[in-house]
C-alpha cells in the first residue's frame, strides 16, 4: 500500500503522529532551503564576480565585522531553537503514553516479533489493530537489541533486553503497513519484519473473535501464579503469608527494607520475580527464590499483567518513565547456532482469519532465509 | 628565509638535497625521525585502507541494486558494512588529515624543524601499523559482523565473529591518535618560530590544535570501552549484558562519548584545510580569523556534550534527550559561523579556480547539506522517524565524505607540489574534482529520500518499491568510484613526468611556500622570522609579486 508515484517523497501516513512529523520535516526543509539559497547564491556570485583578473592580484584586506558575526551567530541560534522546540513537542507526544490505550505485549527475538493481545490472541510478525484506537506496546526482547519501527506511523522505539520499553500510536487509516526491525540484530536483521494491519473496528472484532487462543495474558498469569509456579503459596493472603501482599500495590509506592521507597511498576514487578532479594519489602525476609531461567519473557509479561489486574487495572497504566534495568531471564546463547530461523512471514493459522486481512502477506521480493 | 627572486615561475631544478633523497635505503625510511617522511608513509598506509574500505562500499552498493539479498547473503553483507565502517573510520578518516597533512605541514607552517617529539611521532606510526595489521588479520580470519558501533549484548554475547581481534586493533590504534594529538599540542606550544604569535598561526594549525584536544581527551574512553567489552566477553563479568547483570545502554553512552567527538576529529581538520584553500585561492585575508579559530575550539568543547543525540529512541530518559537535543542545536552555530565567514572571504577577492579551490567550493555545498540535515536528526520528534534509516547514512556520508574526504583531497592537491616538488595535470585534476562532486551527490542524495521512506540501515534486502532510488545511488557510486581512482593515476603520473613545481607555484605567503619543494630535511635553511600577519598577500609579506608577474608574462608569450 505504498504511494503509487514513481519516486514517492513521502511514505504513507497512517497515524496521528504522521502530520506532526511531516510538518516538522517540511519546516526543516523550508529552513534549509531559505538558509542555503543565499549562501549558495553568494558563493557563486562572489566566485564569478570576483574571479581572478590578473595574476597575483592583492585585493584590499577586510578584517571582518563584529556586526556581521553577531548577526550570523544569533540568527542561526534562534532558528535552531525553533527546531529544537518543535522537535521536543512532537517527541513528547510520541513518548507520553496515554492511559486509555489498548495494550499489546511485544517480545522480540532473533529474528521475529512475537506479539500478544490483551484478549489472548498471539501473532508473529504481524500486528492487527483497529483504526482510531490508541494502542500501547509494552516491549522487551529475549536476546539482543531490536527496534520496533513502523514508518507509516512515524514512530519507533528500541527494544532492550532486561527492560520494558513502550511505544504508542493511534492509526488513522485502514491498510497494511511495513513493520521493520530498525536496530541491527545480527544475521537475519533485514528479515525481521512484517506488517501492521489497521482495520475498521468491526473487522477487528471479527478478527479477534475468529482467533480463540484460550487464555488472556491475565488468565495465563493467574494460572502461572496459582498453579504452575506456586507463587500463591506465599503471596495469597491469609494470616501466615510469607510474601508481600500484591493486591492493590500496582502504581503505588512500596516501602523497602532500609527505608527506601520504590514505585510498583512493570519494571519493579519483573525485577522482583527475577531478582527478588534486590528490593525487599519492609517487614519481610529475603526468602523468595529467584525465578530467573524458569520463566520466559512472555510468561513474565503475563505475570505482570495478572499482578496489575489485582489492583483492578486491566487496561493500560501509565508507563513508568524510569526504565530501570533489570536482570534478563533468558539464558545466553550464541547466534546462529541454537536459534531456529523463522520465515519472514510465519503464518500462524490462528492469526489469519480469512477476510479480515485481504492482503494476505505476499512475498517481499526479498526471499529471506528460512532455509539458509 | 628563501629569497623570493629564486621562486619566480618557469622551470626549476629540484633542490639538490631534500627530505626525499636524503637516504634511499628502506632503513632510512623505517627509522626516520623526519615528520615529512612519516607523513608520506602515513599517506601510503591510509590510501591502502581507503581503497580496501572502498571495495567493501562497492560490494554494499552492488548488493543493494536489487531488493533481494542475492549478490551477498546477509551474513556477508553484515560483514561488508561493518568492515567498511571500521576501516574507513578508524583507519582512514581519523588519521587522514592529521597524520598525513598535519604531520607534513604543521611544523613547516609554524616555522619549526620538526615536531617536538620526533621519536614519539615514529612510534605513533608503528602503533597505527600494528593496530591496522591486527585488524586486517582479523578480517582475513573471517571478519566481524557487529556494525562499527559494536552494540551490546550482540557484540559481547551473540556474535561469533572476530569481535575481540578487531577490538584489539582499534584499542591499539587509539594510542596512535593520542600520541599524535599530544605531539601536535606540544609542538604548537613550544616550537613556533620567532614572531609566529598565536594569532598569526594559519587556521589549519588552529584546527589541528582543536582536533588534538579532542584526540587526547576522547580516545582513552574508547580504549576503556573496548577493554570493558573484552572483560565481559572473556571474563563473563556483567557490564553490558543484562542476562548477567549488565546494562546495554551503558555501552551506548560510553561508545558515543568517544564516537561523537570522533566525528569532530574527522571534520575539524577538514575545516582547517578549507579555511586555507578559500583564503589562499581568493588571495584575500580570511574573513573573521578569530571567529573561525575560536569556532574550532567551541566545536571541540561542545562536541563532548552531545553524544546522547544518538540515543533518542534507545530507552534513555526523555529528559536527558531534551538536554542533548538542545546542545546539538548549540553546536550547529559555530559550524554556521565558519560557513558564513568562508563565503564572505570570497567577497572582493581574486578568486582562481585551480583544482584545490574546486574541491573547496564543493566542500561548502556538501557540508552545507550535511550540516543542515544534522538539524533534522537533532530535532527529537523527527529523529524518532529518521534514526536508524538511510537518512542517517546519507547525513553522515555528506559530512564525512562530502566534508572530510573532499577537504582531504583538496588538501592533497594543494600541497602535492610541496610534498613531491611536482605539478600534476590541472586538466585531469579538475575533471576528477567534478566527477567526485557529481558522483557523490548522485550516490547519497537519494538516500535522504529513502530514509524518509523508512528504509532501515544495515538491511541486506529491502521492499521492492524502494529499488529505483537504490539504483540511482549505485549508479552514483560508480561515478564517485571513477572520480576517486583518477587522482591515483594522474598524481602517480606526476611523480615521474610532472613539471617541477618550484617552491611557490601559486605565490602564496604561508611559511610552507617559503622553502623549497620538496623541503630539505630540516625544513628551512635558516629559521624564519615572521613579521607578517596570516594571509597577507601584498608586498608587505615579502613576496616579490612584480617579479612573479613579469616571469608569468615571459612564460606566457
Amino acid at each position: 500500500m505504498q504511494t503509487s508515484s514513481w519516486v514517492p517523497l513521502f511514505p504513507e501516513q497512517a497515524s496521528t503522529f504522521g502530520s506532526q512529523v511531516d510538518a516538522l520535516y517540511v519546516y526543516l526543509i523550508v529552513v534549509s532551503v531559505v538558509f542555503s539559497i543565499p549562501v549558495v547564491a553568494a558563493i557563486f556570485f562572489f566566485a564569478l564576480r570576483f574571479r581572478e583578473k590578473e595574476k597575483y592580484a592583492t585585493p584590499d584586506e577586510m578584517h571582518g565585522s563584529i556586526m556581521l558575526e553577531t548577526l550570523w551567530s544569533i540568527i542561526p541560534f534562534v532558528v535552531s531553537m525553533t527546531i529544537f522546540l518543535g522537535g521536543a513537542i512532537v517527541f513528547f507526544n510520541q513518548f507520553r503514553i496515554p492511559d486509555d490505550a489498548m495494550e499489546v505485549y511485544v517480545v522480540g527475538k532473533q529474528w521475529m516479533w512475537k506479539l500478544q493481545h490483551e484478549t489472548g490472541q498471539r501473532e508473529i510478525n504481524e500486528l492487527h489493530v483497529p483504526v482510531g484506537r490508541k494502542v500501547k506496546l509494552t516491549m522487551t526482547t529475549e536476546d539482543v537489541l531490536h527496534d520496533f519501527s513502523v514508518p507509516a506511523f512515524r514512530t519507533k522505539a528500541d527494544v532492550v533486553p532486561g527492560r520494558y520499553t513502550y511505544l504508542w500510536f493511534e492509526a488513522t487509516k485502514p491498510g497494511k503497513y511495513d513493520l521493520f526491525c530498525a536496530e541491527y540484530c545480527g544475521l537475519n536483521h533485514s528479515g525481521m519484519g512484517g506488517y501492521v494491519y489497521v482495520m475498521e473496528q468491526r473487522d477487528f472484532d471479527n478478527w479477534l473473535s475468529g482467533n480463540v487462543s484460550g487464555q488472556t495474558p491475565v488468565e495465563q498469569g493467574k494460572d502461572l501464579f496459582e498453579n504452575k509456579l506456586g507463587c500463591a503459596s506465599c503471596h495469597a493472603g491469609g494470616p501466615q503469608q510469607r510474601g508481600a501482599k500484591l493486591e492493590g500495590i500496582y502504581g503505588h509506592d512500596i516501602k523497602l527494607v532500609g527505608g527506601q521507597t520504590v514505585k510498583a511498576d512493570d519494571a519493579y514487578i519483573r525485577n522482583s520475580i527475577i531478582n527478588p532479594s534486590a528490593q525487599i519489602v519492609e517487614g519481610f525476609q529475603p526468602i523468595m527464590p529467584t525465578f530467573k531461567g524458569q520463566v520466559t519473557e512472555e510468561q513474565l509479561v503475563s505475570l505482570v499483567a495478572y499482578i496489575k489486574s489485582l489492583s483492578g487495572i486491566t487496561g493500560s497504566t501509565p508507563a513508568s518513565g524510569s526504565n530501570t534495568a533489570v536482570t534478563n531471564s533468558s539464558g545466553t546463547n550464541t547466534s546462529g547456532s541454537g536459534n531456529t530461523m523463522t520465515p519472514r512471514r510465519a503464518n500462524r493459522g490462528a492469526a489469519n482469519t480469512e477476510g479480515s486481512n485481504p492482503n494476505s502477506p505476499g512475498g517481499r521480493g526479498a526471499p529471506t532465509s528460512s532455509n539458509r | 628565509m628563501q629569497n623570493v627572486d629564486d621562486m619566480g615561475t618557469g622551470y626549476y631544478d629540484r633542490p639538490k638535497l631534500n627530505y626525499l633523497n636524503n637516504g634511499h635505503t628502506i632503513k632510512s625510511w623505517l627509522l626516520t625521525k623526519d615528520h615529512k617522511r612519516i607523513a608520506i608513509m602515513y599517506l601510503i598506509s591510509v590510501s591502502v585502507f581507503f581503497f580496501m574500505g572502498g571495495l567493501y562500499a562497492s560490494a554494499i552498493r552492488l548488493e543493494l541494486l536489487t531488493p533481494a539479498s542475492d549478490l551477498l547473503e546477509s551474513g556477508s553483507y553484515n560483514k561488508a558494512f561493518t568492515q567498511h565502517g571500521i576501516l574507513m573510520i578508524f583507519f582512514f578518516l581519523i588519521p587522514s588529515i592529521p597524520a598525513v597533512l598535519g604531520n607534513f605541514l604543521l611544523p613547516i607552517m609554524i616555522g619549526a624543524k620538526d615536531l617536538a617529539l620526533p621519536r614519539v611521532n615514529l612510534l605513533s606510526l608503528y602503533i597505527y601499523w600494528i593496530g591496522g595489521g591486527l585488524t586486517l588479520f582479523a578480517l582475513l580470519q573471517g571478519g566481524v559482523d557487529t556494525g562499527w558501533t559494536f552494540y551490546t549484548p550482540y557484540s559481547t554475547t551473540f556474535s561469533n565473529t572476530y569481535v575481540m581481534a578487531v577490538g584489539l586493533g582499534i584499542f591499539v590504534n587509539g594510542f596512535s591518535s593520542i600520541l599524535t594529538g599530544l605531539n601536535f599540542i606540544v609542538t604548537v606550544h613550544t616550537m613556533r618560530a620567532p614572531g609566529m604569535t598565536w594569532f598569526r598561526l594559519p587556521l589549519f594549525v588552529w584546527a589541528q590544535y582543536a582536533t588534538s584536544l579532542v584526540m587526547i581527551l576522547g580516545t582513552p574512553v574508547i580504549a576503556i570501552t573496548v577493554l570493558l567489552l573484552a572483560i565481559e566477553r572473556f571474563g563473563r563479568v556483567g557490564i553490558f549484558d543484562p542476562s548477567i547483570g549488565g546494562d546495554p545502554i551503558l555501552f551506548q553512552h560510553l561508545f558515543w562519548f568517544y564516537s561523537h567527538p570522533a566525528v569532530y576529529i574527522m571534520i575539524l581538520p577538514g575545516m582547517g584545510v578549507i579555511s586555507e584553500l578559500i583564503s589562499n585561492f581568493s588571495r584575500k585575508k580570511i574573513f573573521g580569523y578569530e571567529f573561525i579559530a575560536f569556532s574550532s575550539i567551541a566545536i571541540a568543547v561542545f562536541g563532548f556534550l552531545v553524544w546522547g543525540h544518538h540515543m533518542f529512541v534507545s530507552g534513555q530518559s526523555v529528559y536527558a534527550g531534551l538536554v542533548f537535543s538542545f546542545l546539538t542545536m548549540v553546536v550547529a552555530v559555530p559550524s554556521a559561523i565558519k560557513m558564513f565567514n568562508w563565503t564572505a572571504t570570497l567577497y572582493k577577492g581574486s578568486v582562481s579556480f585551480d583544482t584545490p579551490m574546486l574541491y573547496a567550493i564543493g566542500f561548502m555545498g556538501l557540508f552545507l547539506i550535511g550540516g543542515l540535515t544534522g538539524l533534522f536528526l537533532g530535532s527529537m520528534g523527527l529523529d524518532v522517524h529518521l534514526t536508524d534509516t538511510y537518512f542517517v547514512v546519507a547525513h553522515f556520508h555528506y559530512v564525512m565524505v562530502g566534508g572530510q574526504v573532499i577537504a582531504y583531497l583538496g588538501g592533497i592537491h594543494y600541497w602535492w607540489p610541496k610534498m613531491t616538488g611536482k605539478m600534476y595535470s590541472e586538466f585531469w585534476g579538475k575533471i576528477s574534482a567534478m566527477l567526485v562532486f557529481i558522483g557523490f551527490n548522485l550516490t547519497f542524495f537519494p538516500q535522504f529520500i529513502l530514509g524518509y521512506q523508512g528504509m532501515p540501515r544495515r538491511y541486506a534486502s529491502y521492499p521492492p518499491e524502494l529499488q529505483v532510488l537504490n539504483i540511482f545511488s549505485t549508479a552514483g557510486a560508480s561515478v564517485l568510484g571513477v572520480g576517486l581512482i583518477m587522482p591515483v593515476i594522474y598524481l602517480g603520473h606526476s611523480l615521474l613526468f610532472g613539471k617541477n613545481a618550484g617552491p611557490n607555484p601559486w605565490m602564496l605567503p604561508g611559511l610552507e611556500w617559503r622553502t623549497s619543494s620538496p623541503p630539505p630535511t630540516e625544513n628551512f635553511e635558516t629559521t624564519p622570522i615572521v613579521t607578517w600577519e596570516a594571509y597577507e598577500f601584498g608586498e608587505e609579506s615579502g613576496l616579490d609579486l612584480e617579479e612573479a608577474r613579469r616571469r608569468e608574462i615571459a612564460r606566457t608569450y
